[in-house]
């Protein structure tokens, strides 16, 4: 077996697996820290986490998470037995974010290939020094309790005298690695028993056996000080467990003997089949995180480059599909049973891109939850009282998308709380609920999804924006002729914060620019508004997705160009009396009374044509962000999905262009040109 | 194992070291260095795309992949030529960055040895920004092109601000 593939394999595992538990964890502390206690189930999954990620991270050896997490174990280990009575929920919360956020920054190392060094003494000696505390107090309130604290010392256990057990588990299926799961289970056995014998012996080195393992269990013998109950409880918490048998032995017996026979026997019985297995093991690997909750079904974590490779497959298979079907040798033949067959592989070529595109959709409650944290903490620093609502979490977006807006999401929510929401008192004395309001919500709207981000905050001012842009040169009209909504736009501009102080979250101004490139970037579009002292609202419009839009196919002279068809208004065959020319040169058209720039695209990108007279052409109006232009061609193609590629980079260094958002393969493998309808409003 | 795979890849460089592809631009003879040539292929439908320089003529499609095309005569400053079935487009790969160059034929694969290149005479500007140094093969030169620098950015911007 090849060494590093099985531990990249590990690692990725690992990393997944802890990135998920963490985000489970931080739910779980947010849900308790709003209840203001910890729950009974709450402690134990806290506990159940902190074991399983201080299990793997021993396992792969990042002892500094390991020993963190083992003392954060401790920590809700003490909470679970002994139920002290006062404990400062809210310090307790810090404490364990704060671990998170160790374990996140380290992940995040290993992920880069870092190593990860942070330190973790400091947090560990936190967390003791707290678990003293509250072992004092309740020490001091329930001294006639006699129940033993257990500790990983095991100088401090009672005396027992040795207990023999004897388990064996089976693993759920298609749990995968169940080697690996094996050793972390003798691994968390190290400071529980005193002598631990095992079956399959060589479980690490030797991948067959897994198949051993899967067939007849993972066995182990062992001594220890430990009652049945506990032991039987420390096997319940073995990630997939799908049946455990726990026995108690004769105390005085020696199991090493016993365990020598079944050595001999099991190795005989499984060498056979044991090769044919291997190999299947990879074709049903379902499940990654059936532990988790039920709501996450079948999961299986596939790396992106990988889909975005598929889905450049795709984009080629339905280009070559026209290709084929569209070839011009076919003109003028008579092929029943050639269409026939056509129009089924075309179906099939679109469910597949369809599907292709729905496995690339994440749901948004991944961005949306990591907002609580965010509120959480800032409403700690500020002092003030936010309640998040979460609206529509489900709704799919593509994963590029995703990641493109956590980022703005961020900023975007900072700001409500930092700026628009206001401080309890200054509240109260509007007369609204002294909890500000923070609302996300996402829906579908077309072939766009709309995430809102709206507080209920003091709202934007808008003297003091229009003096700011005044201030710094951003403004060259007249107060009255600016509308709100320009005016609020206003605060999207970089260097632009009306916050007058600074403070660790926001107010530099940099926000809000970010958020704009970043929608940009993945053609997208936000909008302001807001009513002073009810809050403000902003509006994000996003694609579902960036690699295939639908577009128009247009012709000027011999070059073709795709324009997305969520931006044609219409079209229409002008005629010569409504064209008004200004004394610049620019043309105007009148259309049912109002007034629109036109531009001929052959004029804009220099191309020879034969049409130029305006009867000859057509006139397409399109429409962005409320604005509106009408340019002319010479005719209309048609309409059709195309995938979108990007120009080469050796073109992007050529500043001027700008008007062309990419580019696409037609189905006679020529190249379209896709225009940028914000590039043309410019 | 890995030692037959570094031999290998020892045997592709040597037997890459010292080849140049050469190619015609009117009557003189230029050389590419054959690690950097992908392919070649005929002249195919260029792509207009506006407001770029002259000499970018556009882009292609090839098998699914978009590239530019420059004309090498154009980024010459040479007169412009009417393409034919001789014309070729050289696909050449350079830092990742894939791109072809319209020249008028293509000639040969030729080995220059290292003793037989010498530099070129220091003169201001012209020719000599592209040329790296030149060939000598029989009787004939061959000019060596430093593609690196065919592509350099400055010159881009430079250029383009021209136009």
């Amino acid at each position: 077996m090849l060494e590093h593939s099985t531990n990249d394999a590990l690692l990725d595992m690992f990393l997944f697996e802890t990135a998920q538990l963490l985000e489970q964890l931080e739910q779980s502390i947010l849900s308790s820290e709003k209840e203001g206690n910890f729950s009974k189930e709450a402690i134990n999954e806290i506990f159940r986490i902190m074991h399983t990620i201080k299990g793997s991270a021993s396992m792969m050896i990042f002892n500094n998470i390991a020993s963190l997490a083992h003392s954060m174990e401790d920590l809700f280990f003490f909470l679970r037995e002994e139920k002290p009575l006062q404990v400062n929920c809210p310090a307790l919360c810090d404490i364990v974010f704060q671990g998170i956020d160790f374990i996140k920054v380290e992940t995040e190392k290993i992920k880069n290939k870092d190593t990860a060094d942070g330190n973790s003494e400091l947090l560990i000696e936190k967390i003791q020094k707290y678990l003293t505390l509250i072992k004092c107090n309740n020490i001091s309130c329930a001294a006639d309790r006699t129940t033993v604290i257990e500790q990983a010392d095991p100088k401090l256990w009672p005396d027992f005298s040795m207990n023999s057990f004897k388990a064996v588990i089976h693993f759920e299926e298609g749990c995968e690695m169940e080697n690996i799961r094996a050793f972390t289970i003798v691994h968390k056995l190290d400071g529980v028993v005193q002598e631990c014998i095992y079956i399959p012996e060589d479980i690490i080195d030797n991948d067959g056996s897994i198949e051993i393992i899967k067939k007849d269990g993972f066995q182990i013998y062992m001594k220890t000080r430990k009652t049945y109950q506990q032991i039987n409880e420390f096997f319940l918490q073995t990630l997939f467990l799908k049946h455990l048998d726990l026995m108690e032995l004769d105390k005085a017996s020696d199991f090493h003997s016993i365990i020598e026979k079944k050595k001999e026997e099991a190795a005989n019985q499984v060498l056979s089949p044991l090769r044919s297995e291997v190999h299947n093991r990879d074709k049903d690997r379902p499940e990654s995180s059936q532990h988790m909750t039920s709501s996450i079904q079948s999961i299986i974590s596939v790396s992106v480059p990988k889909l975005d490779k598929l889905m450049d497959l795709v984009g080629e298979m339905v280009i070559a599909e026209a290709m084929v079907i569209q070839n011009p040798d076919l003109n003028g033949m008579e092929l029943t049973n050639f269409r026939k067959a056509a129009g089924q592989l075309n179906k099939i070529t679109s469910e597949i891109q369809d599907m292709v595109m729905s496995i690339r959709m994440v749901p948004l409650s991944i961005s949306f939850n990591k907002m609580h944290r965010i509120v959480r903490d800032m409403c700690k620093k500020l002092d003030k009282e936010v309640q998040l609502k979460i609206i529509g979490e489900e709704t799919e977006v593509d994963k590029n998308i995703i990641e493109h807006i956590s980022d703005p999401l961020m900023h975007l929510v900072r700001n409500a709380i930092d700026h628009g929401i206001e401080t309890g008192e200054e509240r109260q004395r509007k007369g609204k609920s002294k909890t500000g309001t923070i609302t996300l919500e996402a829906k579908n709207a077309g072939s766009d999804v709309v995430i809102i981000v709206k507080d209920d905050g003091k709202g934007l001012n808008r003297e003091k924006i229009l003096k700011k842009a005044r201030d710094n040169g951003l403004l060259n009209k007249k107060d009255d002729e600016i509308t709100d909504k320009e005016a609020f736009q206003l605060i999207l501009l970089p260097g632009f914060s009306t916050k007058e102080s600074v403070t660790e979250f926001s107010g530099r101004g940099v926000g809000m620019d970010v958020v704009l490139s970043n929608m940009e970037m993945i053609g997208g579009s936000l909008s302001v508004d807001s009513v002073l002292d009810q809050g403000t609202t902003i509006t994000l419009k996003l694609p579902l997705t960036l690699a295939i839009i639908d577009g128009m196919n247009i012709k000027v002279g011999n070059s073709c160009y795709t324009i997305p068809t969520i931006s044609i208004k219409e079209f229409f065959r002008p005629k010569d009396e409504n064209i008004i020319t200004d004394p610049d040169g620019n043309e105007m058209i009148m259309v049912r009374g109002h007034c629109y720039h036109m531009k001929r695209l052959y004029e804009l990108y220099r191309v020879d044509t034969n049409t130029t007279r305006l009867s000859e052409g057509i006139i397409i109006m399109l429409e962005q962000d409320e604005k509106t232009v009408c340019i002319f061609v010479d005719e209309l193609l048609g309409q059709q999905q195309v995938v979108v590629k990007a120009l080469p980079e050796y073109l992007q260094r050529f500043k001027k262009v700008r008007s062309l958002a990419g580019c696409t393969l037609l189905g006679d493998g020529s190249i379209s040109l896709i225009l940028d309808v914000d590039g043309l409003l410019h | 194992m890995t030692d037959i795979n570094d031999n290998n890849l020892e045997m592709e460089e040597d037997t890459q070291k010292d080849r140049y592809l050469t190619f015609s631009l009117g009557k003189e003879y230029y050389g590419i260095e054959i690690r950097y040539v992908t392919e070649i292929i005929g002249i195919q439908t260029i792509t207009e795309i506006p407001e770029l320089p002259l000499y970018v003529k556009g882009i292609i499609n090839l098998r699914g992949k978009i590239i530019p095309v420059i004309d090498v005569r154009l980024r010459f400053k040479k007169e412009p030529k009417e393409y034919n079935d001789r014309t070729c487009v050289i696909v050449i790969d350079i830092n990742n960055l894939s791109i072809g160059l319209i020249v008028d034929s293509v000639a040969e694969v030729l080995t220059i040895l290292q003793q037989d290149i010498v530099e070129p005479p220091q003169l201001n500007g012209g020719l000599n920004r592209y040329i790296s140094s030149i060939g000598k093969v029989g009787n004939d030169v061959k000019l060596l092109l430093d593609c690196e620098r065919l592509l350099s950015e400055e010159e881009l911007v430079n250029i383009s601000e021209v136009l």
